[in-house]
């Protein structure tokens, strides 16, 4: 498909986005259901069997409920807010592949002989081939969904500063100074992924972690052919999970932080904020304003499962069956499957981690994850300069792990939780303290 | 009153180790807490398919209790009138019929008036009450179209009586005798 065709162009828009917009519906069932179980409640069950058909009704409520726009908004803005936000969410989905993909073949050397030849049974192979992705071949993938992602706090911005609102500004104030700081180690933790693979293309990256077993590395060859030799025939997969696990920690948390998720979720924080950026927002304007959180969810789910565990590859099980249409469900259902594992990941983590209090979430942004992601970074650099084993990188990774627990244990945490010096009280009253009517 | 210096203590923040600071495994103790609660046993009652077990002692709509020979036990002393704290009781006393002053009963109830939507259930003219006449049942889904549904006259509260102890959920919880003590003559006059 990577040729334009303008039929097929609209019927994945229209799969893809009534696909997003049913798995985000589900996903507010499944953050229901999840935190009535972990609640010892039953959660919603009246509407549908089990309570299935929970999120349509949601939705026709949202629908049916009275469109307030208060008098003291600026209206221009206040109506384009949630038009920027799920526009910009939704756009980031343009390059994330969901499926099966097949990346562009790499350039033909002039000097091979029939390169011409060559390069036009490439091209024509790849663009008969059918690729699970609304934008297939764009070189800059990545970093498209990366510029989308910093265009979103517009609109979270624009709400707050419209709705001529105080809790409404400080839920953006706060939601802009987050995102603002979370895109620097999102955007750093990953760039250890584009060295290792050499592009920016998530066809690629994916390509990479399929096959990575086969590039010339002793060491994981060696360990390849063991697991072979032992009968466990894992395909080529390794994923860059196994040489970046820190990387994807701090790229998951980060991406937590952009989609505003516990414990993170301080520019709505109801206790504080009424209701952050959208309190005055009503109807199906509020309803778009949730959507496109839920959305962000999906989308850097779908991210994390791409860049660091492998994609649409399940260690030989996408390959299973030659038949072309089987295998492409097959690998739809993995991808869609690790995506939605992670989203139930966020939801489990909601209920489970209480949430940060403004100086540690900046602390934990600029003190701890920026420093780590450059340090992976540059170990990155040093194993691709001079060609060690990519198992290095687990080691490093890690280390450093280790080493900012042991930083911080050796500094009793106050990187990222900055205490006053407290002296060791002797047991009693304190000198100089006395109560009233003493 | 001042906090005396014996029961204050000062408590210093706990120390964090690496286990601690590596946040990780405090979080996969958090998970295993919570994905204990996730398989762990519901508290949720269905509500209308699935009637809750009200304790004896909640305090739902009353009832008049009869006394052996079906006859309503309330001697129309007005203690219960007295007692309520939201003026919803009104009775109109009257002298008992012939065959009931043979039992010692002088006076009975003409009527008996509750307004359900004055009272605020307090279970004051349960315990005022001598000859434990009035009762609480469990009875908790009160409803009604009209407030004039909702003032009960005495042969509604009768038949409260008559469909909760039938229905088993509430048997007569009284103590004292045929009449109660109040009824009976005071030991030195005898």
């Amino acid at each position: 498909m990577p040729t334009f065709d303008l039929t097929i162009t609209a019927i994945v828009i229209v799969g893809l986005i009534g696909g997003i917009l049913g798995v985000c519906g589900y996903l507010t069932l499944g953050e229901r259901k999840i935190s009535a179980w972990m609640q010892d409640r039953v959660g919603p069950n009246r509407v549908g069997p089990g309570g299935l058909l929970q999120p349509l009704a949601d939705g026709g409520k949202f629908f049916l409920k009275e469109e307030v726009i208060p008098d003291h908004v600026d209206r221009i803005f206040y109506l384009l807010a949630p038009a920027v936000a799920v526009g910009t969410a939704l756009m980031a989905l343009a390059v994330v592949p969901f499926g099966a993909t097949i990346p562009p073949p790499e350039p033909v050397p002039i000097t091979t002989p029939d390169a011409v030849a060559t390069f036009e049974v490439q091209q024509k192979a790849y663009s008969e081939s059918f690729n699970f992705v609304l934008a297939p071949g764009l070189d800059i993938g990545v970093l498209y969904i990366f510029a989308l992602g910093s265009l979103a706090v517009y609109g979270v911005i624009l709400a707050g500063w419209s709705a001529n609102n105080k809790y409404s500004l400080l839920g953006s104030l706060r939601s802009s100074a987050q995102i603002v700081s979370y895109e620097i180690p999102l955007g750093m933790s990953v760039l250890g992924v584009f060295i290792l693979v050499g592009s920016l293309n998530p066809e690629k990256i994916i390509a990479w972690q399929a096959t990575a077993g086969g590039t010339p590395d002793p060491v994981l060859g060696s360990v390849t052919a063991w697991l072979r030799g032992i009968g466990l025939a894992i395909g080529d997969n390794w994923w860059i999970v196994l040489f970046q696990p820190l990387a994807m920690l701090l790229f998951l948390a980060s991406s937590y932080a952009e989609s505003s998720r516990l414990p993170f979720d301080l520019p709505e924080a109801e206790q504080e904020l009424v209701g952050g950026y959208h309190t005055e927002y009503s109807s199906l304007k509020l309803g778009l304003m949730l959507l496109t959180e839920y959305i962000h969810l999906v989308a850097s789910s779908f991210m994390v499962a791409v860049l660091f565990l492998g994609g649409w590859s399940l260690f030989g099980l996408e390959s299973i069956s030659s038949n072309a249409i089987v295998a492409a469900v097959l690998k739809l259902l993995i991808l869609c499957g690790k995506m939605v594992g992670l989203c139930v990941f966020a939801q489990l983590v909601r209920w489970t981690i209480p949430r940060f209090r403004f100086d540690q979430l900046m602390n934990l942004a600029w003190k701890v994850m920026i420093p780590l992601a450059l340090l992976n970074l540059l170990a990155v650099i040093f194993v691709k300069q001079f060609g060690w084993s990519l198992i290095v990188l687990t080691g490093v990774n890690l280390l450093l792990f280790v080493g900012a627990g042991v930083l911080g244990a050796r500094t009793r945490g106050s990187i990222t939780n900055p205490k006053r010096a407290v002296k060791k009280m002797p047991p009693g009253l304190p000198a100089g303290v006395t109560y009233a009517g003493r | 009153m001042p906090i005396a210096e014996s029961e204050v203590t000062w408590v210093q923040e706990t120390k964090l180790g690496l286990w601690e600071q590596l946040y990780i495994p405090a979080l996969i103790d958090g998970l295993k807490t919570t994905l204990g609660h996730m398989v762990s046993r519901k508290v949720t009652e269905q509500y209308p398919e699935q009637e809750p077990k009200m304790p004896l002692n909640y305090r739902g709509v009353h009832r008049l209790n009869r006394d052996a020979a079906g006859r309503v036990k309330c001697v129309a002393c007005y203690m219960c009138a007295t007692a309520c704290p939201a003026h919803c009781i009104d009775i109109v006393a009257a002298p008992a019929p012939a065959e009931w002053q043979k039992d010692g009963r002088e006076k009975y109830p003409e009527t008996f008036v509750i307004d359900e939507l004055r009272c605020i259930y307090c279970g004051m003219c349960e315990e005022a009450c001598p000859v434990d006449a009035i009762e609480l049942t469990t009875l908790y889904d009160l409803t009604g179209f009209s407030r004039e549904q909702m003032v009960f006259d005495k042969e509604k509260l009768l038949s409260v009586f008559d469909t909760t102890t039938k229905a088993g959920t509430d048997p007569v919880r009284t103590q004292a005798g045929p009449l109660g003590a109040a009824s009976e003559v005071p030991p030195e006059v005898k």
